[in-house]
């Protein structure tokens, strides 16, 4: 088998079986990259040198037992808001082009110590706002499947690599679906869990009540080794958990037998495309002949998770990015008047226009007079949708749904309606508002060859229900091909 | 909610709490596209929340305490090295009194 088709798991495996090489590895991918970014330009920031260097300190580490996790030595890239110290880290934001940072995320940390080797950081919408990657500052990514469809978003460069076979695997961030929708457009696995179980720490914050990192990968397998690797209790990120069930990769395999899965009705209804509907209820039919018990019922709430959840990420939006004002990092405007002139156009010169448009929006909802009219009210809705799902989950394990009403859009359609592009967003926004892990799984492809994603959720802390029901899945579908994969038959 | 109208006294309020700086023509993009989103986000009024508590963390969150001491090494350098401008290793910007 080729290198570049073995998972992390597998390529794991064999390097510490020493039948591969880390460098080997390494350049392998590097060699993948140089054949791919041409076309999919997932990529900000690839430093080969220090790539080889690394891989090479690994592999010492490796023979001399310092390293001994099944993720040592794999090559791995990472969202471009996760800071790496000493690495570039722009948000694809043109306010932090020249950013370095001076520490590094913990969820990095954590994966670094398990031996992993840094291939580079990747493209992504502008501070995570969009759906697309388009907004990105620094170029378009493009779909790996189909060059003129956009990739999703906002972890389009991470999912577009690990599809190519520029990236063994990849690290997103998911604030309302950035994880989970881009992994479905690009035919790839992405789970983003439960509130908590990933620190935050080194992040660059969007929506601190709903961003989580996570690991997107080839397939189920690999997630669980990552998230198993990142997660971990930070003192640095309070809002981390102490959770005692991170053995994520411990009882993988098993069946769907008496699983209890419910299909909220509203997501097969109004919006969805005839092809994604087809092929969600093709993996509906597969998990019933193998036995698992598959529900359709009304979840409610679903038309209020889209107004809810913009409400709440413009609001957290508009004051975390209050701190890029051009005095201590970041782009500073050339000419103005003043303090208070130079935070001003520092900010409306750096930013983008979507990141201008939630900041405002923020600014709106959080502003004196409309705070209880918009804010709070929006707070009060996010706890009804939570209750939605606790009665949910009194009666399945397990709940599913497509990973977006489409497949991806063609490049250029989404920007022209911002609205439009936030009602695409309508099956991942609620798990982030209620705090639960999800998991994307390609399921299908539709008539133009583009990937279908079906997305698993599971209540607050039950990623190995998702993980045991997303895999037992994969074992039915039969094993997919990456894009890349595809091509070279 | 109500329905609310955002007009040119609202958005230059509006541009000074989020301390940006729009040209007319962006201005008035962004003027209709925050119309629009409030128009559609209004939905949320159909919606009968009375004594439903504001959440705004889906776990309840506590004050994390530690000892105050310092784990950090000094990284000045490199964290000066990120300023747009400095001057003696301190951040240099526009005058701020008079």
């Amino acid at each position: 088998m080729r290198l570049l088709s073995l998972s992390a798991v597998e390529l794991g495996d064999k390097i510490r079986k020493k039948e591969i090489g880390v460098e080997e590895a390494a350049r392998a991918y590097l060699q993948q990259m140089k054949k791919q970014e041409p076309k999919v330009a997932a990529y900000l920031t690839v430093e080969e040198e220090g790539v080889l260097a690394r891989a090479r300190e690994v592999q010492k580490g490796i023979d001399e037992g310092r390293y001994t996790s099944p993720l040592a030595g794999v090559p791995v890239a990472v969202k471009d808001n996760i800071c790496i110290e000493g690495v570039r880290t722009t948000c694809a934001s043109r306010i932090l082009e020249n950013f370095v940072p001076t520490y590094t995320a913990t969820a990095y940390e954590n994966l670094e110590r398990a031996g992993a080797v840094l291939l580079g950081k990747t493209n992504m919408d502008e501070f995570a706002m969009g759906s697309t990657t388009e907004t990105s500052a620094f170029g378009i990514t493009k779909n790996p499947w189909n060059p003129a469809y956009v990739p999703g978003g906002s972890s389009g460069g991470s999912c577009a690599a690990v599809a190519a076979g520029e990236a063994c695997a990849a690290l997103g961030s998911d604030t309302g679906g950035s994880i989970r929708q881009p992994a479905g457009y690009c035919g790839v696995t992405g789970i983003k869990p439960t509130y908590g179980t990933v620190s935050r720490f080194g992040l660059v914050a969007y929506g601190s009540s709903l961003d989580q990192i996570g690991p997107i990968g080839k397939d189920v397998r690999d997630c669980a080794a990552l998230l198993e690797a990142i997660a971990s209790h930070d003192p640095k990120d309070s809002t981390s958990m102490a959770r005692q069930d991170t053995d994520f990769t411990k009882g993988l395999a098993g069946d769907m037998k008496a699983l209890r899965i419910g299909v909220p009705e509203e997501y097969l209804g109004e919006g969805i495309s005839p092809e994604v509907k087809a092929a969600v209820e093709k993996a509906l039919e597969t998990m019933r002949e193998n036995g698992a018990a598959v529900e359709v019922f009304p979840l409610g709430m679903v038309d209020y998770v889209i107004p809810a959840y913009y409400i709440i990420a413009a609001a957290e939006a508009s004051s975390n990015l209050e701190r890029f004002d051009g005095v201590k990092y970041g782009y500073r405007a050339a000419e103005y008047e003043g303090l208070h002139d130079m935070y001003r156009r520092s900010r409306s010169e750096g930013f983008g226009e979507e990141v201008k448009r939630r900041i405002m929006l923020g600014s709106f909802v959080l502003s004196s007079g409309y705070y209880d009219a918009y804010y709070l009210k929006a707070l009060r809705v996010k706890a009804l949708i939570k209750r939605a799902f606790d009665r949910a989950f009194k009666k399945y394990d397990v709940l599913l749904a497509p990973s977006a009403p489409t497949t991806a859009p063609r490049i250029g359609e989404s920007l022209k309606d911002p609205l439009q592009m936030y009602l695409g967003d309508i099956y991942t926004v609620a798990v982030n508002l209620a705090g639960l892990p999800g998991i994307t799984v390609p399921c299908g492809l539709d008539e133009k060859g583009l990937p279908v994603g079906l997305q698993f959720i599971g209540d607050c802390f039950q990623e190995k229900k998702i993980l045991q029901a997303a895999c037992a899945y994969e074992e039915m579908r039969g094993k997919w091909r990456l894009a890349f994969e595809r091509e070279e038959v | 909610m109500y329905v609310v109208k955002i007009d040119d006294k609202t958005m230059e309020s509006v541009e000074i709490l989020a301390q940006l700086r729009l040209s007319d023509n962006e201005r008035e993009k962004a003027r209709e596209d925050m119309q629009k989103m409030l128009d559609y986000v209004e939905k949320l009024n159909e919606l009968d929340t009375k004594g439903v508590e504001p959440m705004s963390h889906i776990f309840p969150v506590n004050n994390v305490f530690r000892e105050d001491i310092v784990t950090n090494g000094d990284s000045r350098e490199a964290m000066l090295a990120n300023a747009p401008r400095q001057k003696e290793y301190q951040y240099l910007v526009p005058k701020t009194v008079e």
